[in-house]
């Protein structure tokens, strides 16, 4: 196993643990206010100190993290549900016109810049969560169509598919037990890098007030609270900051690791 | 290439109007009568008849759609629900801070890639390349606005050598303008550049494993010099397209690091508009980015093609 595997792995699991663990406990209540304990520096009973509220940092990255996870893997499971079968359809039907209309269709929504799109759909519908989770789910969607189909188009030419035409099974038959097994390390790949993505999404939507409402505490809300309070309590964007670094590294370092160890062919030519 | 150039117009064309058709339907759905918005909930029906006409609001949707997309062709965006003034001169304003803040961004971007991605490459798998690519993978991961953040921390909270914010015109000068749109552009710049650098050093790995690469050195030409008379010329390809998408990226981005330095650009302008629920402002900001960047996207297709011939000959 890669050096880049292992750290992209230990580094992810430790934040996913974190979230998870936020569950049942952290060390104080992240809805707790403690007025005249605000503003605590790091070290002492409160590890990475206190925001302007005297809320204990450390849990709210805790489930900041929780937050920020949750929303990124939600908005994949949107891109995977959908993206993966207008893949397969546009492979299995590759050079019609169902496959030129998803294909433009791809195309279209990859106009959209996916902060703009949040913006519009927010505008409209007004801020929240799900419509964070709405606006990236849909800009998930031709990522997956696109590695799906470009996975999926070379398979078709295969011998294998040819003797499973030849034994009559249908096109949809082929596609679900002998197409996308064979596309799913690729789709592991890809959605490793937009999960991380969506952290970044997340925080970013959050921090700009479009994303995660207060009370939720999330790590882009969280710099979006420290962004006026910079200058006196820098602790307070710095650690939800390093958390969102730790998580998006530890995801994209997992996604090249992976992409080597599950094409012995590119780590040869990468090498 | 006169055919390829007519069929990727063509598509440039449809993108355009499914794009603004799906700008319009989403802003139609939205709850709540802007004229009822602006009036209150006490208006008289004839005054809100009334506002409603001089919205343009009292014909139907189809005609609706026409008028808009007819005025923004002729430069008539509408005018703005909240202050009753021409959209269209409102984005002229604050075009002026957004698009050269993603140009300034674009240069540094290619000014600290170029190097690195050359120097990573002619060092491959040795110490240099190893530091260049961590620091790439750590410069995708940093937020930019988080960045930003810690830049205004250093540079203009500790150090005093920048504003924490503002802008303040290019009519006090190009220099004081330029230099309130640095750190703007350096934490718009940092993951861009990072991307960059990795497209220019496998750009460059792919061009030297080539059969002319290997006559170049086997003619006795020294490592370095392969890599610059050949290498560089033919790994300018794929990251000039890069370079070209980076910047529709770069022009999206602006609007999240606006918000931070308080630049009065395209991004204000939009949030302010969604906080007062201006949807016209809206509509007509999404629109103008989404072209920019389909055009963009057009552009950089069309100068493809012009360095690669195979791609003419395919279409």
């Amino acid at each position: 196993m890669s050096k880049t595997l292992i750290l992209g792995a230990g580094l992810s699991a430790l934040f996913i643990l974190l979230a998870l663990v936020s569950l049942v406990w952290t060390p104080f209540d992240h809805t707790t206010l403690d007025i005249p304990g605000k503003l605590q520096t790091p070290g002492g009973t409160h590890l990475l100190g206190t925001d302007h509220l005297g809320r204990d940092i450390f849990s709210m990255i805790m489930v900041g993290a929780r937050t920020s996870i949750a929303v990124a893997l939600v908005a994949l499971g949107i891109g995977l549900c959908f993206g993966i079968p207008l893949g397969l359809v546009a492979a299995m039907h590759r050079g019609g016109w169902l496959d030129e209309l998803i294909m433009r269709g791809n195309d279209i929504v990859f106009a959209f810049p996916l902060l703009v799109m949040a913006i519009l759909i927010t505008a409209v519908f007004g801020p929240s969560a799900t419509n964070a989770i709405i606006a990236f789910g849909i800009f998930n969607i031709p990522v997956f169509a696109r590695v799906t189909r470009g996975g999926a188009l070379p398979l078709w030419e295969r011998e294998f598919i040819l003797a499973a035409r030849v034994a009559g099974k249908t096109r949809a038959h082929i596609s679900v037990e002998h197409i996308l097994p064979n596309v799913l390390n690729l789709l592991i790949v890809q959605g490793t890098i937009q999960f991380a993505l969506g952290i970044q999404v997340e925080a970013a939507l959050s921090f700009v007030g479009l994303g995660v409402q207060p009370p939720t505490p999330s790590l882009g809300r969280m710099l979006a609270d420290a962004q006026t309070m910079v200058g006196f309590a820098p602790h307070l964007a710095i650690f939800p900051g390093l958390a969102i670094i730790g998580i998006v590294l530890g995801l994209n370092l997992l996604g090249d690791g992976l992409r080597d160890a599950l094409d012995p062919r590119l780590q040869r030519r990468r090498g | 290439m006169l055919r390829y150039m007519l069929k990727r117009l063509v598509s440039l064309v449809l993108s355009l109007a499914v794009a603004s058709l799906i700008i319009f339907a989403v802003i139609e759905i939205a709850p709540g009568d802007p004229a009822s918005f602006m009036l209150g909930i006490n208006a008289q029906p004839e005054t809100l008849a009334a506002l409603r006409a001089e919205l343009g609001l009292d014909v139907s949707k189809a005609q609706r759609y026409v008028a808009w997309v007819g005025g923004m062709l002729t430069g008539d965006f509408g005018t703005s629900y909240t202050y009753r003034t021409p959209v269209a001169g409102m984005v002229a304003d604050r075009i002026g801070v957004s698009i050269p803040l993603a140009l300034y961004a674009l240069v540094l971007s290619v000014v600290i890639a170029f190097p690195a991605g050359l120097y990573a490459a002619a060092r491959r798998g040795r110490a240099g390349d190893l530091g260049v690519m961590g620091a790439t993978q750590l410069g995708v991961a940093v937020p930019n606005f988080w960045f930003a953040m810690m830049l205004v921390l250093t540079f203009a909270i500790n150090l005093r050598w920048f504003s924490a914010g503002g802008f303040p015109g290019w009519d006090d000068g190009v220099f004081a303008a330029l230099k309130s749109l640095t750190l703007p552009a350096i934490a718009l710049a940092l993951p861009q550049a990072a991307i960059l650098t990795r497209v220019m050093r496998s750009a460059l790995l792919d061009v030297l494993g080539e059969d002319f690469m290997r006559t170049a050195r086997a003619k006795g030409l020294s490592e370095r010099q392969t890599l610059w008379r050949h290498g560089l010329r033919n790994a300018l390809i794929p990251v000039l397209t890069i370079i070209g998408l980076q910047f529709s990226f770069l022009f999206a981005g602006t609007i999240i690091i606006e918000q931070v330095f308080y630049l009065p650009g395209l991004g204000r302008l939009i949030f302010q508009s969604i906080s007062a629920r201006d949807l016209i402002v809206v509509e007509s900001v999404v629109m103008l980015v989404v072209f920019g960047v389909i055009v963009i996207n057009f552009l950089v297709d069309l100068a493809y093609a012009v360095v690669d011939p195979r791609l003419r000959a395919r279409a």
